[in-house]
């Protein structure tokens, strides 16, 4: 392992790629503090400009991309109360109630602070669980993986949903529809392109993430924009205050930090969880540790209620990088974008990544590390600056998300089919959202849906064609029950809430 | 009877499952492959009908949680707009070349955005694509196809 993290840092280190997670770091701090853009987005614009670097350096600037977004997110949530992502949604809850008592600096140093301490604890754990599980997922066979990928898209639907799993599944459903587009991997026979040659080799991976994602979210944004729900707040960015944390702030700090980091990383290991529920649920263990007296702050400038979430929803990235790094098989949708972006590099990820690719497993893994000092040193200081981004209006902004989505379709191909393919379906999806259709399912289905397809090909080639190979294993079973538990829970959830 | 827009959406991907079910019914195999217990046919069948499935339940069980959007906030005006510069952009893309027509694109959706600030509109516009083109092609080395700026002798 020494070895590996040697290799690692000297890869990380070079020059060229500190200069990128820099890159990387700042420019997801800016997309990500924009309210409604969040890492998913902040990765597939990032994808055209990787094309020309190696693996380990395009890899390198989206980590530092994945963690700028989210630190921007949090940003946005404090100083806006209007969160760039999901995962930073609980940090508002006492984050932007200390910015309205004038803490609005302080606030974004404890944020600061508590993002570095749970990404410190949770590498350091990814440093030790990846290369472990690496060893142990050498074990899973074609029947493990393909109820592996069951279960990770039956929990991003229970978890990603705020409790329409019907709809999610069937955007999983249609993910996995649209993946199937093109020839058959196997046989080369072409399958839905309707005599359209455009189509023979597939729907392009980066065509479907700007679609859904970087290009729906624009027009998303102007399409609410007379709603006055999502009107753009102001705030005053000469009254940040000082971001000086004193003795007795550092004190609740330090002990929040080790439970949120733990559960953080539990939760972001688990397919499908991820930042969202980490914070949240950090949030909620965090009331209940507190004394009485510390409790009643909550939702009123806490600073256990603004460390707790933020912790463990950096703790919950690094913990999703772990079945996508030792398996191939992403537990998020923006682990799924990383995983789109690997596989275009030419990279297959999963046990033996380990052992073919050590220098991209151990660089992505250390730079996640040195993009958290990055943000540290950097970006902290920075924010007073940074924060004015979200003055720019709307007006410059939505176009230049449109042209960035376009530019990288058209950098792919050349080819404005891809173009007019890449508008309609983020007209579609831009509704789909407005009626709560999550996107993230959709995506984390189109990436897995080839491996899927293929490993029940497999299967049941080597059953001959008998389902027995769902149960046959014990690995597979177990993994097939807990999906089945997660379904019942929804059922029952339902039902409950109906009663 | 008034259809919820959500049940409305879920009848359409029931419809949409319908037709890739019999799509997929109908792709063509090869003769050897036809009875093996996987082909080309096989996972697209098992996909049509969990989008039927999924979706009729959608329609029958009753909504737990009703997602209501007052279309009276809903900008159409300016959606519509962007969409029509954007079919525009890639349909003329291909033939008056990247940098015009990406120029063009942008300074088309800020003013139909409503800004009319020209000096800031013409730089965030046509200087700025140039620098994009000349970060990608000139320091990434990202070749980016433009053949009118080919023909003028700009770009190699």
């Amino acid at each position: 392992m020494i070895e590996g993290i040697l290799i690692g840092l000297s890869t990380a280190l070079s020059l060229t790629n500190i200069l990128m997670v820099m890159v990387g770091c700042f420019a997801g701090t800016i997309i990500g503090m924009l309210p409604g853009l969040g890492p998913m987005t902040a990765i597939a614009l990032m994808i055209p400009i990787t094309y020309g670097f190696d693996p380990s350096t395009g890899l390198i600037l989206m980590a530092g991309v994945y963690y700028g977004a989210v630190f921007g997110g949090s940003t946005s949530s404090i100083l806006l109360n209007a969160p760039g992502i999901p995962g930073t949604v609980a940090t508002a809850f006492d984050g932007y109630p200390m910015a309205q008592q004038g803490k609005a600096g302080k606030a974004l140093a404890i944020a600061a602070y508590s993002s570095f301490a749970g990404g410190t604890i949770s590498a350091i754990f990814l440093l030790v669980a990846a290369p472990s599980l690496s060893k142990v997922s050498l074990a899973f066979r074609s029947p493990d993986y393909f109820a592996l990928m069951i279960l990770g898209l039956t929990a991003i639907s229970a978890f990603s949903s705020k409790g329409q799993f019907l709809k999610a599944m069937m955007m999983v459903v249609l993910g996995l529809m649209l993946a199937t587009v093109g020839q058959d991997s196997l046989s080369d026979i072409t399958r839905f392109t309707f005599n359209n040659m455009n189509l023979t080799d597939g729907i392009s991976f980066v065509l479907i993430v700007m679609a859904t994602f970087a290009m729906s979210e624009a027009l998303t944004i102007i399409f609410r924009g007379k709603d006055p729900n999502s009107a753009a707040k102001q705030i005053s960015l000469t009254e940040l205050g000082s971001i000086k944390v004193n003795k007795e702030e550092t004190i609740k700090m330090a002990k929040t930090i080790p439970r949120s980091s733990i559960l953080g990383f539990l939760i972001g290991v688990l397919p499908g969880a991820g930042a969202t529920i980490a914070s949240f649920l950090a949030y909620g263990m965090e009331r209940n540790y507190v004394n009485e007296e510390e409790k009643q702050k909550f939702g009123k400038g806490s600073i256990h209620g603004l460390s707790a979430p933020e912790t463990a929803n950096n703790a919950a990235c690094s913990g999703s990088f772990v079945p996508l790094l030792t398996l191939g098989i992403p537990g998020s949708g923006t682990t799924a974008v990383m995983l789109g972006a690997l596989l275009g590099f030419g990279i297959q990820p999963g046990p033996r990544l380990y052992q073919t690719n050590p220098e991209i497993f151990w660089s992505v893994i250390m730079s996640m590390y040195i993009g958290m000092v990055v943000l540290l040193i950097l970006n902290l200081p920075l924010i007073p600056y940074i924060a004015r981004i979200l003055a720019v209006p709307r007006n410059y902004l939505i176009p230049l998300i449109l042209f960035f989505s376009v530019t990288g379709i058209y950098l792919m191909s050349f080819n404005n089919f891809d173009i007019f393919l890449m508008i309609g379906i983020s007209v579609v999806a831009t509704f789909l959202r407005l009626y709560d259709f999550p996107m993230p399912p959709l995506i984390l289905a189109f990436v897995l849906g080839g491996l899927m397809e293929e490993t029940l090909r497999r299967s049941l080639l080597i059953s001959d064609g008998s389902p027995n190979f769902l149960w046959d294993r014990p690995i597979t079973l177990i993994i097939l029950l807990i999906t089945v538990t997660i379904v019942g829970w929804q059922i029952f959830s339902t039902f409950r809430k109906k009663s | 009877m008034r259809i919820s827009p959500t049940k409305f959406i879920s009848l359409l991907f029931l419809v949409l499952s319908v037709f890739y079910l019999y799509t997929a019914y109908n792709i063509q195999v090869f003769a050897f492959d036809e009875n093996a217990p996987f082909n080309a046919r096989t996972f697209p069948i098992y996909l049509g009908w969990a989008g039927i499935i999924l979706s009729s339940l959608k329609i029958i069980l009753p909504e737990k949680v009703t997602t209501e959007v007052n279309h009276k906030h809903l900008d159409y005006k300016s959606i519509i707009y962007l969409i029509i510069i954007s079919l525009i952009y890639a349909a003329v893309i291909l033939k008056i070349g990247y940098f015009i027509s990406t120029s063009l694109f942008l300074f088309a959706s800020y003013y139909f955005l409503g800004e009319r600030r020209w000096g800031l509109m013409f730089i965030l516009s046509f200087p700025f694509v140039a620098a994009f083109m000349y970060l990608l092609h000139g320091l990434l080395n990202i070749y980016l196809r433009d053949p009118f700026l080919k023909y003028i002798g700009v770009m190699g």
